[in-house]
């Protein structure tokens, strides 16, 4: 496939891996923000051929996983609703609530529907005239601009019938509140491709310069993710902290601008709850004042439900990248991708989820030393 | 029978084309399954003789009678039953019909048997329409014709319009295994090769493609198809062979994880050369699938000694069935009861079963 083949050649691969290896000098630590880096490092064993000095966090860039249990069980109450038509990305299904998923409640004869674009969910509306269509809007910038998309078109039809319970999150904030906290091990960052494709990298330099870390824009197939680990670790070595576009098939600087003037318009910076990390400032997007009228958290009378976080869970943790899925006393014991405790486990973008399914687990370790 | 064809898809549009097909008496004219269909009267013992009895290979006496009573060479029977329920019904490379034959057959044939009969049970959903209900049984028919197996005994049901899904299927068949053949996912030791008869994950997408309306240059074809020829082929030229899975739902990675365990031993797959379809492997992208884990319905994993492996390859290759048959792994004395992955760039992952359905991923 074009594009993608070509970035997954095994011999180019061990190259960069063995220039990576021939270039590090000491420990560092780099932290890869997005769940689909996460995903694509295990599935394909990137990490394997890294020297061991080189450690990768996974960062808090699976939507799924940072999506706040209240966010979930609000979803949860609406979801269950007979007149309601609730759609979502199909992996936010089986994230626990506090006492259910969604496949629960579908299994309990809620109308709880995969839709693989968020317009589908608008089409639902359309269809069913009688019936409230409501769409679980999350992500980060990368998600964003469709679910804009949705929610203009129903307010431009006039469709009164289609509602968004929005829980987005964004990647900035998210960088700076790491780089703040005062466990923060994170020396340097291998920024999110796909949210860079709509957002450029505009947001980025100021970081770089006032936390003195250095950030590369980084894709996802294996080369991509090599080489955004070369040339981070290259900076470390040299003691450098600028931002660099390792990625620049699909992102530039200014980035997609049609993409984030509906965003601006559809959308509003709020502070927003990440799971298992607690209120990070201006970390999010609610629907703006113009388009108020599409919230379901509103029109459902669920803004008032809060939930508290299971404490054996250390999501957390995990996400901020102060301990490994494996530290965690419930990893692989009480919470598995069967029976998750916490979102992480859920997802398979989801830091834990991904140690369970591709095994940097103990039986992985047996094996590649076997 | 001189009565003219009976155009039953006159009154519904939609309905697929079923070309060829003639009835040889009205079905009292309805475009629909109605209740009375499966209220053991009148309607039933049409809905029997002028459909299902046609279409299924012969007014075949034993069919009517309550039970069917066969006479088998050997007395090694092969036993399986399999229920099937799918949407779309109708899909590029096959219906619900070719799967429940397959699908059985193919049960049988993963026992190194060769499946002799089967029986067939209809539910039906109050206004299905009728022509897609020939469209299915006629690809029941024809399939079980084309696989050398009679259906000879059978059941219909109508359920009330809201409780089913248009049409489910269980099929249940015998086969007849030869003295000495011995076959089973508990057999396989450290040495052993894993065979793949083809590309894998073609079912699964051509259904998911349909489901989600996705549209790719090539449409993608189900590989539902009858096995039992190809597995005699394999067990000609491969007599060792150790143990046959067809990887229907949960794919390659669910069988190869079941023989893992069933056999305690540790399996390797190079996961480069695991054959998939451009369009299949596009698909999966898409949706953040993986192919390991999607269904196929006319493939099968093959484990034969490593002395055999060559035949076994070269047997399978001739076979139309086994024409993109490969090589791609081994069973191996570490890792017990686990299946590992060699990726691409030369590291290694465990592929483990899946949970439940596999989610598409957000982005």
């Amino acid at each position: 496939m074009k594009y993608l083949e070509e970035f997954r050649d095994g011999a180019i691969a061990q190259r960069i891996a063995a220039e990576i290896r021939q270039m590090t000098t000491r420990p560092w630590a780099i932290m890869e923000v997005c769940g689909g880096q996460t995903h694509s490092i295990l599935r394909n064993g990137i990490d394997q051929l890294l020297p061991p000095e080189i450690e990768l966090i996974h960062g808090p860039g699976c939507p799924v996983c940072v999506t706040p249990l209240e966010m979930i069980d609000k979803a949860l109450a609406i979801a269950a609703r007979p007149d309601v038509i609730f759609c979502s990305f199909g992996d936010m299904l089986r994230v626990p609530g506090t006492d259910r998923d969604l496949f629960r409640v579908k299994s309990e004869g809620g109308d709880v529907r995969v839709v693989y674009s968020p317009l589908d969910a608008v089409a639902l509306a359309r269809k069913h005239p009688d019936k409230q269509v409501v769409f679980f809007g999350i992500g980060f910038e990368t998600t964003a601009p469709a679910n804009a998309m949705a929610v203009h078109v129903a307010k431009r039809e006039g469709l009164r019938n289609f509602s968004m319970l929005v829980s987005h999150v964004l990647v900035p904030p998210a960088i700076d509140a790491i780089m703040r906290s005062p466990t923060n091990r994170v020396q340097a960052f291998l920024a999110a491709g796909h949210v860079c494709s709509v957002m450029g990298f505009w947001q980025y330099p100021p970081l770089a310069t006032q936390h003195r870390v250095p950030i590369v824009i980084t894709g996802f197939e294996p080369l991509d993710v090599l080489e955004g680990i070369r040339r981070t670790v290259r900076q470390l070595e040299a003691g450098e902290a600028r931002v660099e576009n390792a990625y620049e098939r699909v992102v530039n600087f200014d980035g997609n601008q049609p993409a984030q003037a509906l965003l601006e318009e559809v959308f509003a910076t709020t502070d927003r709850a990440w799971r298992g990390i607690g209120v990070i400032p201006q970390s999010g997007w609610r629907l703006s004042d113009a388009y108020g009228d599409y919230d379901a958290e509103d029109r459902f009378d669920v803004r008032d439900i809060r939930t508290v976080e299971s404490p054996r869970c250390r999501a957390g943790e995990v996400l901020q990248g102060s301990i490994k899925p494996t530290e965690c006393e419930a990893f692989g014991r009480e919470c598995t991708p069967r029976a998750p405790l916490g979102a992480t486990m859920v997802s398979s973008e989801g830091a834990c989820a991904a140690y369970f399914n591709y095994g940097r687990v103990v039986q992985l370790e047996r094996v590649v030393s076997a | 029978m001189s009565t003219t064809a009976h155009d039953v898809s006159v009154s519904e549009a939609a309905a697929p084309s079923f070309e060829g097909w003639t009835c040889p008496m009205p079905l009292r004219d309805y475009p629909t399954i109605v209740l009375g269909h499966g209220g053991g009267g009148q309607l039933s013992a049409e809905l029997v003789e002028h459909l299902f009895l046609p279409a299924l290979g012969g007014a075949d006496a034993a069919a009517l009678a309550d039970s069917a009573v066969l006479t088998l060479p050997g007395a090694r029977i092969a036993y399986s039953t399999d229920s099937f329920v799918v949407r779309p019904l109708i899909f590029p490379g096959g219906s619900i019909g070719t799967l429940a034959v397959h699908g059985t057959v193919n049960d049988l044939a993963m026992s190194g048997a060769t499946p002799i009969a089967l029986s067939v049970g209809f539910i039906l959903e109050e206004g299905l329409p009728m022509a897609t209900l020939a469209r299915i049984v006629h690809d029941l028919g024809a399939a079980a014709r084309e696989a050398g197996v009679r259906i000879v005994t059978g059941d219909t049901k109508v359920v009330e319009r809201g409780h089913g899904d248009g049409i489910y299927i269980n099929t249940s068949g015998i086969g007849v295994v030869p003295p000495g053949r011995n076959i089973g996912p508990t057999r396989v030791s450290a040495g052993d090769v894993i065979l793949v008869s083809g590309t894998i994950g073609d079912h699964g997408m051509a259904i998911m493609s349909q489901r989600e309306g996705l549209e790719f240059e090539t449409t993608i074809q189900s590989d539902s198809a009858a096995l039992h020829t190809l597995v005699a082929a394999l067990l000609d030229a491969a007599p060792g062979t150790r143990s046959l899975r067809d990887p229907t739902r949960g794919g390659v990675a669910s069988s190869l994880n079941e023989i893992a365990r069933a056999s305690n031993v540790g399996l390797v797959v190079r996961e480069e050369s695991v054959p998939v379809r451009p369009a299949v492997r596009a698909a999966c992208e898409l949706l953040g699938l993986d192919p390991f884990f999607v269904a196929n319905e006319g493939k099968l994993l093959a484990i034969v000694p490593a002395a055999e492996a060559d035949a076994a390859l070269a047997a399978m290759r001739a076979h139309t069935l086994g024409r993109d048959a490969t090589i791609i792994g081994e069973a191996v004395d570490t890792h017990h009861g686990m299946l590992v992955g060699r990726t691409g760039i030369g590291a290694r992952r465990v592929i483990t079963m899946q949970i439940g359905e596999q989610l598409p991923r957000i982005c």
